[in-house]
């Protein structure tokens, strides 16, 4: 028993590893997710729009990139961008394998988030496009002002999932080859139980993404609470006066 | 308040291969309201929404003062509508709903996008929900800030949509009141309406449309006292 708690808890490889965690690993998994979480997020609204486009020649595409990147396996397209377009992108970013890991990684999220915003954007009742239509607002202002904010509201705590999924994600990065200073949470807490042959790093580790997974949890709870307690169905109709007559 | 008035000529609109309107004709002269009336499924609503172009239409035309308006949206910029179910922008508040389309349409500042809305909002006696999501007020209140939100634009027509229909009957009163208010303000109005009291009172001209078509017009007092299609009559019979 005390063998099983040395091998996943032992206190002296926790504490050594905790310092490269925090100041390396912490920051360039943040780095990874926080990028591709925002450029995934681009794309999936453009994914998204286009997938909605009454012509199709523009939906078409957007169906095909959809299935492809949902239907891979996370690694496949890691490996594949990563490696694939080391070559031709090595004049321009060298041999630091981040800007394609996170090119990759937007790719598979934009896939799915532009699922999630598609879903959010044709949730929006058809009469909120066409009054903004009847007053006269072109199809990009009513989308853009209309339509896509109360789409996207709506949908928030399924995005913030998403997110939550890019975090635990990025850690497939490691398979491109990176350097010291290079290192995710995982590939530094790998690294060391690999060396002491202890498997504690690994769950130090493993603590600090719960330290950034956890709390967006709750945040996905907690928006999901704001936003139902802030849009209820019948409105404020308790609060109606009564309504004086004006004939 | 500008005005014009609206010819409708030999407007068709197909779902389909169901024609839903089969040639309509409709004069309302400047500063006129006419009512339209008609059992459900005779094409009330889309006259409406082919008018505005929401329901493109196959064929026929749509003449403000006499002319064509070729660009859509310049189109339903001149003519306002108003919704049965309000269709209130639900993530902005009451005065945002007017300044929205004010800035994104006309370009006011925001400043004179500001004054105008508040002022229309003024008009329609809820200036004090300016800062309110449309979700807390109640129905009467929506529409009679759609009212505004239609009116802020300065439209030289409006349509109202079976504008009472989906309110409490306590409220119908209070909306149909700010419409004869337009109404004899010199509005140009069509009114799409089961109120049959309201189209007696209130409309310079009635039309009876069926299956597409108007069947019966003419001043309330005729089409209510003397109706001469027997589908007319046999809808005032229903209705009356």
């Amino acid at each position: 028993m005390s063998d099983l708690v040395d091998t996943f808890l032992n206190w002296d490889h926790i504490t050594a590893v905790l310092p490269d965690l925090l100041r390396t690993g912490l920051v360039n998994t943040l780095i990874l997710a926080g990028s591709s979480a925002v450029l995934g997020t681009v794309l999936g609204l453009g994914l998204a729009l286009l997938g909605l486009s009454h012509r199709r020649w523009l939906r078409w595409p957007a169906r095909v990139y959809t299935d492809i990147f949902r239907g891979l396996p996370a690694i496949v397209t890691i490996l594949l961008v990563g490696q694939g377009l080391a070559v031709v992108a090595r004049p321009v970013i060298g041999t630091n394998p981040y800007p394609l890991g996170i090119l990759a990684l937007s790719l598979i999220a934009a896939a799915y988030i532009g699922e999630i915003f598609r879903a959010g954007i044709q949730s929006v009742d058809k009469g909120q496009s066409e009054a903004a239509r009847a007053l006269g607002m072109t199809h990009v202002a009513t989308m853009a002002k209309v339509v896509v904010p109360q789409g996207v509201r709506r949908v928030l705590p399924a995005l913030v999932n998403q997110f939550i999924a890019l975090v635990k994600d990025s850690s497939l990065v490691y398979f491109l080859g990176l350097l010291a200073s290079q290192r995710d949470l995982f590939r530094i807490g790998q690294d060391v139980a690999a060396n002491t042959g202890n498997l504690s790093p690994l769950v130090a580790a493993g603590l600090v993404y719960l330290l950034i997974t956890v709390p967006l949890t709750h945040l996905v709870n907690f928006v999901d609470r704001r936003l139902r307690d802030g849009q209820p169905v019948r409105g404020g109709d308790t609060l109606a006066e009564f309504e004086p007559a004006r004939a | 308040m500008p005005s014009s008035s609206l010819l409708v000529r030999d407007l068709h609109v197909s779902f389909g291969p169901v024609e839903v309107l089969r040639g309509v004709d409709l004069e309302v002269p400047r500063g006129t309201t006419t009512c339209v009336i008609g059992p459900s499924g005779s094409g009330k609503s889309t006259l409406l929404r082919a008018i505005n172009q929401l329901e493109p239409p196959s064929r026929g035309e749509v003449l403000l003062d006499g002319s064509g308006v070729a660009d859509v949206n310049v189109l339903r910029r001149r003519i306002g509508m108003v919704f049965q179910h309000f269709n209130l922008f639900a993530h902005r508040t009451v005065l945002d709903n007017l300044v929205l389309p004010l800035r994104s349409v006309l370009r006011l500042s925001q400043e004179e996008a500001r004054d105008r809305a508040s002022r229309y909002l003024d008009r329609v006696g809820l200036a004090d929900k300016a800062p309110f999501r449309p979700s807390a007020l109640s129905g009467g209140q929506r529409q009679r800030v759609a009212i505004a939100r239609a009116l802020a634009m300065e439209p030289e027509v409006v349509l109202f949509d079976e504008a009472t229909s989906a309110l409490d009957p306590e409220l119908v009163k209070g909306v149909l009141g700010l419409m004869a208010e337009l109404s004899s303000a010199g509005m140009t109005m069509v009114v799409v309406t089961h109120e049959m009291g309201f189209a007696r009172e209130v409309a310079d001209q009635v039309c009876f449309l069926d299956h597409g078509l108007v069947v019966e017009s003419g001043p309330p007092a005729a089409v209510f006292g003397s109706p001469t299609a027997p589908r007319l009559r046999k809808f005032l019979d229903q209705v009356l």
